[in-house]
């Protein structure tokens, strides 16, 4: 469902948001490799949207204005109706034009679709790097993953030393050339867009562009606070840095950063 | 004269005539014979094109954006794209080549959202761009649809405002001359104020406006003309008989704050036209203070003689009036060109009042800056300025 809706983004801040579900970013769409999937829309807002699903699919369901289903004119509903193929880490979000600001106002979110034969068990969270214009000057005034800039230096997001941690990493943020993702003390194994079972790289720090996603999976060693922040140092500071804090687990081995 | 007919005896005036248009039909010979060798002599400019177009109207409709262009330039241009918030739009032109002075309408279909800030880009056939920058989105208001508010908001802001400042008349007629005195130096200082402000305004005005259809020296013009024409007619009335010295000053004075209004109207029914302004009670109250010392003006200079009621009331619409049609003019988004102009016309009027006001503000050795005169002046401004924080 696309709707209007104001979102406060920052304590006073709220911003003109177009949603879906109500919510930035949308719902995390999860799906096995090969699932037939129906999402309907359901547009209550004042424009015509699209859902444009990243993926392999029919023309048809592309959600784009003019070709298959078309615009979703206020008032109206479609289903778009698809295989969930290939496998890995993708995202939707609306495609009309203006597409900068249907994207940037809040219209897109996470897509996965996890592999027949499962991922290894482990502590998952969606992270959809994002930010918000809120005086309209096509440049943003706030940054953040899951919308809510610092929200995550207030609260941390509790992991367990010695567990797998894997982090689905989707950058929508629209007016900025690239975003990206560091992580203190430690390294991870990072799957460019979740295609493959391989890690392509060993590193820290991993660079995207709008569009562009893939998974992370770390193992933390020691307990602690570790900061995770874009190393746009701006990006950061206006918004998007958070905490991971590593406690010890029941069964772990767990070892003092200091 | 007698020596110069007598050698000229028939067809003088015939001669006369020929002689004077001589010089022009020479002229237009040499300008066509130019046009036609292309002008001999003279090479190519130099470099690209220059080109110059301002945007002097915007109108946001339900999924439109209409801008209203002027070249203002020395060359045509060709406008051959047009791109809002950085992405290409669909658009109509009522004529894609401009001419010089030349003005088209741009019809942009674009889903733009209340309350957002929009930048359009017009590209040109010689790739240069025009940015447009619309600050704040709001559907234009209809001006026809507007006659009844903007009549309400001149009534608001002109005639009542100057009508209760006129209540002082009273009271100024029983208290001492000094104290006139004093009250025609605080007019000056009043009008003063009112004097810089409108030329401030109209420079602003001006500026937005296509520099070639005149900017900052229309207000100069209007300014002028409106000195001259104040003169004259003043000159006329004290002429007639039967004209009272004071109430001859003081319908100068309405004419020239009714000038001022005007402009001042013009300002707030723009401003409103453009989403620029929100109409509340602050805005109404503070110009409503601001304008009650304008009444005190005018009733000044009648302090001293009697003055019948219909007298008075056609003062105070003469100064307050204006404001009406100025808001009229204003929503319906003159020419800056034109804006500029009224504008200058309500310096020049009050520069011509303040001279006619000076002799009253003399004291008896016919000094005008006595130190009462110069505190009435400072404090005119000063009372201006602190009023117009309201606005």
């Amino acid at each position: 469902m696309a709707r209007e809706r104001p979102i406060e983004v920052a304590p006073g801040v709220t911003f003109p948001a177009w949603t879906y579900n109500d919510r930035i970013p949308g719902p995390t769409l999860r799906a096995t490799e090969g699932d037939r999937l129906r999402i309907t829309l359901i547009n209550h807002s004042a424009h015509a949207h699209t859902i444009h699903f990243h993926g392999l699919h029919a023309a048809e369901v592309d959600g784009v204005a003019g070709i298959g289903l078309g615009l979703v004119q206020p008032g109206e509903r479609t289903v778009y109706e698809f295989d969930a193929e290939p496998f890995g880490l993708h995202l939707y979000h609306c495609h009309v034009t203006p597409l900068a600001s249907h994207i940037a106002k809040g219209l897109y979110g996470a897509f996965l679709i996890d592999p027949k034969e499962a991922r290894a068990e482990a502590d998952e969270l969606v992270m959809v790097m994002n930010g918000f214009d809120t005086d309209f000057d096509r440049s943003n005034e706030l940054y953040a993953v899951n919308t809510i800039p610092f929200a995550y230096m207030g609260e941390p997001v509790k992991v367990t030393a010695g567990e797998l941690v894997r982090i689905y990493l989707v950058n929508v943020l629209e007016y900025d050339l690239v975003n990206s993702f560091h992580v203190h003390g430690n390294f991870f194994d990072w799957y460019p867009t979740g295609t493959s079972l391989r890690p392509a790289e060993y590193t820290d720090t991993v660079m995207l562009c709008q569009g562009q996603r893939g998974i992370l999976e770390m193992t933390f060693s020691r307990q602690g606070r570790f900061m995770f922040h874009a190393h746009q140092s701006e990006f950061a500071e206006l918004g998007w840095m958070g905490f991971f804090e590593v406690g010890c687990g029941a069964s772990t081995a767990c070892e003092r950063s200091r | 004269m007698e020596d110069r007919r007598a050698r000229h005896p028939s067809g003088s005036r015939l001669n006369t005539w020929l002689l004077g248009l001589l010089p022009l039909c020479v002229i237009a010979v040499a300008v066509a014979g130019f046009a036609v060798l292309d002008g001999p002599g003279l090479t190519a400019r130099n470099g690209p094109p220059a080109e110059e177009l301002t945007v002097e109207r915007t109108i946001l409709g339900a999924g439109s954006i209409e801008l209203i262009v002027r070249n203002q330039g020395a060359d045509p241009v060709n406008l051959v794209q047009v791109a809002v918030n950085d992405a290409f739009t669909d658009f109509r032109i009522s004529e894609p080549e401009i001419g010089r002075l030349g003005s088209a309408g741009v019809r942009i279909t674009y889903p733009w959202v209340d309350g957002e800030a929009y930048e359009v880009t017009l590209l040109t056939s010689a790739g240069g761009v025009v940015t447009h920058v619309i600050p704040v989105a709001v559907t234009t208001p209809d001006p026809s649809g507007l006659i009844g508010l903007m009549a309400l908001l001149g009534t608001y802001v002109g005639v009542i405002p100057v009508v209760i400042g006129m209540l002082w008349l009273p009271w100024l007629r029983r208290v001492p001359p000094a104290w006139i005195r004093a009250l025609m130096a605080l007019t000056i200082g009043l009008l003063a104020w009112l004097a810089i402000d409108a030329a401030l305004e109209g420079m602003e005005v001006a500026n937005a406006g296509a520099s070639a259809l005149g900017g900052a020296g229309l207000v100069a013009m209007g300014a002028v003309a409106a000195y001259l024409l104040l003169s004259g007619v003043h000159t006329w009335m004290a002429a007639r008989p039967g004209q009272a010295g004071g109430y001859r000053l003081a319908l100068l004075v309405s004419v020239g704050i009714g000038l001022h209004n005007l402009g001042e109207g013009l300002a707030i029914g723009s401003a409103y036209a453009v989403g620029a302004l929100a109409l509340g009670a602050t805005l109404v109250v503070g110009f409503t203070i601001h304008n009650t010392t304008e009444g005190l003006a005018i009733v000044a200079p009648v302090s001293e003689e009697r003055t019948s009621p219909r007298r008075l009331a056609l003062l105070g619409l003469i100064a307050g009036g204006p404001a009406i049609l100025g808001a009229w003019l204003g929503a319906a988004t003159v020419q800056p060109a034109v804006a500029a102009l009224l504008l200058g016309l309500g310096v020049g009027a009050i520069v011509q009042v303040i001279l006619q006001i000076a002799p009253s503000a003399r004291d008896h050795t016919g000094r005008l800056l006595h130190p009462l005169g110069i505190a009435g002046i400072l404090a005119g401004m000063a009372l201006m300025y602190a009023t117009g924080l309201l606005t």
